[in-house]
């Protein structure tokens, strides 16, 4: 196989990777669901389109004003659909995800539906893999911090976390508009990587393909979003092959993983060296025969 | 000195009068009672003091301030905890962890300084599980900590509730129905702990409860709701020997 044929599937793997890492911390973590993230994709990719192709800004100031626009897009959405309980919030984003795409449709500036072309590529491998491990340290250190159980907190139990003083709507909001800044910075990776934008590809498939990354990988484990991101982007890719049946495959081992591993392949756990050595201890417990200690295991 | 004085406090669910017309002043440093059959409206006081229910009438006073109507979040942090009645813990995380939360208050780094990991922000840390280790140790569940909290022996759940509220530094601490579903033996080991805490942690405790020893023994001050209203209020004697106590316990004599 040819290696810039890998290296772009890896490549994509990473954008999609992004994405999913900010919708993890809103769906893993903070336990909301979203079927609108490609909206906030579309917004810091046309964004940042918009920085590099017509002001000229260099390409990674462009990507962080993607974000930063795609995050006070979502807390201008949050404040007024945070207040909705679970189901509800979740069609409030699949309207808002529609909404932006049907705008661009209309937004002759941008080259509406038939899509923008020129854009520079400025997308590589090397700076998609450096950005997407500032990401993962970023996004560790938030969920390890008290800002980070907090919004587990707000998962878990929301009365509760009101009784214990956590701001519900604010952590939240929090977590929204830092999912939404990540997508902003995927759909600016991914415009600078395609050199063309068009409104249909962000459009609720899109958005439903993030949302099952997440959960395939397993909710609250960031290290099951990796994973889950990297092989789910080139599962289509390596059964190309088997042409038409390839989305069938696609459809059926994911059904299969929700069957087989309802809490999705890391199942809340992460990968660290820590979790590592527990794992490996408690093989040894069992090869001796001694009974299972009693932990949770479970890392935050 | 009261820490907590409701005044007139009233509560409507559409035509019903779930609370009406309350006035009941909670001293400070003390440990008082709310009783009162099923349906009497105890646990909606509770909803009303910590803002989960909004108050229809009436004002709520804690340390002199009014706190009516406040969201329940800025009530916890003014320093007013409780514990539930239908137990509400952070299931699926640890029994640490539930502890560990709950402590957030007591840091304040910010959310960047969490992302770089600041020198203020790792003290903050260590000293924040310092005392949820401590809060654990005192309240007898450290050798369970790393238990998810859903597989806790019901009891055990009860006193991690109790551990969590604490984590708050509060000073008023309201227990909705700290004993229900414990048998006698566990009863007594929770009147011993909560008149254990209370003085440690500079507390003023309201209790509900329907174990009648239990409210006896500890309370130095009771309320009797029913039916939404104050029926009676005055020491454990005192209400032991009224009349309308005994009626709407016992029914009507005759």
């Amino acid at each position: 196989m040819d290696l810039n044929y890998i290296f772009g599937i890896l490549t994509l793997a990473g954008i999609n990777l992004m994405s999913v890492l900010g919708l993890s911390l809103l769906t893993g973590f903070t336990g909301m669901f979203s079927f609108g993230h490609a909206g906030f994709m579309a917004i810091g990719g046309y964004t940042s389109a918009m920085m590099t192709v017509k002001f000229g800004l260099p390409f990674i100031p462009a990507l962080l004003i993607g974000g930063l626009i795609a995050a006070l897009v979502s807390s201008i959405i949050g404040k007024l659909t945070l207040n909705l309980k679970g189901d509800y919030f979740c069609i409030a984003t699949l309207g808002f995800g529609e909404a932006i795409r049907l705008i661009l449709d209309n937004v002759q500036y941008f080259g509406g539906a038939r899509g923008w072309p020129g854009i520079p590529h400025h997308t590589q491998l090397l700076n998609v893999v450096i950005i997407n491990i500032v990401a993962i340290i970023v996004l560790a250190n938030i969920v390890r911090s008290k800002h980070g159980r907090n919004m587990i907190a707000v998962r878990e139990e929301e009365l509760a976390s009101q009784i214990v003083g956590i701001n519900v709507f604010k952590y939240k909001l929090i977590s929204l508009m830092i999912s939404a800044a990540y997508a902003g910075i995927a759909g600016g990776l991914m415009a600078h990587y395609m050199t063309f934008l068009q409104p249909k590809m962000f459009s609720l498939v899109k958005s439903t393909e993030l949302t099952i990354i997440v959960i395939f990988g397993g909710l609250g484990s960031i290290s099951g979003s990796v994973l889950g991101a990297l092989v789910l982007t080139s599962l289509p890719e390596i059964l190309r092959t088997f042409s038409e049946w390839r989305l069938v495959i696609y459809g059926l081992s994911v059904v299969i993983i929700m069957i087989t591993r309802p809490s999705g392949l890391m199942g809340g756990y992460e990968f660290t060296p820590s979790s590592m050595k527990k794992l490996f201890a408690r093989m040894k417990n069992k090869n001796k025969g001694l009974p299972n200690q009693m932990e949770g295991g479970k890392t935050v | 000195m009261n820490i907590l004085e409701l005044k007139n406090l009233t509560k409507t669910f559409g035509g019903l009068t779930a609370v009406g017309n309350v006035d009941f002043e909670v001293p400070k440093d003390g440990i008082s009672g709310l009783i009162g059959p099923n349906g009497a409206g105890k646990t909606t006081i509770f909803n009303l003091i910590t803002g989960v229910y909004k108050v229809t009438d009436g004002r709520i006073i804690f340390k002199g301030q009014d706190i009516t109507n406040m969201e329940p979040y800025k009530i916890a942090g003014s320093g007013i905890t409780r514990t539930f009645q239908n137990i509400r813990l952070f299931k699926k995380l640890t029994v640490y962890e539930n502890v560990l939360t709950a402590c957030h208050a007591n840091a304040n780094y910010s959310l960047l300084e969490s992302v770089v990991r600041t020198i203020k922000c790792r003290k903050q840390e260590k000293e924040l599980k310092e005392k949820a280790d401590n809060l654990l140790e005192i309240m007898g569940l450290y050798d369970r900590k790393d238990l998810i909290a859903n597989n806790l022996p019901y009891g055990l759940q009860r006193r991690l509730e109790i551990a969590r509220a604490l984590a708050l530094n509060p000073e008023l601490l309201l227990l909705d129905e700290p004993a229900a579903g414990m048998n006698p033996d566990e009863t007594v080991q929770l009147m011993t702990l909560i008149a254990e805490i209370r003085p440690k942690f500079n507390l003023s405790v309201l209790i509900i409860d329907h174990h009648m020893d239990l409210i006896m023994g500890i309370c130095e001050k009771i309320m009797v709701l029913n039916f939404g209203c104050k029926l009676a209020e005055g020491t454990p004697q005192e209400i032991q020997n009224n009349p309308k106590v005994v009626e709407a316990y016992l029914g009507v004599e005759g």
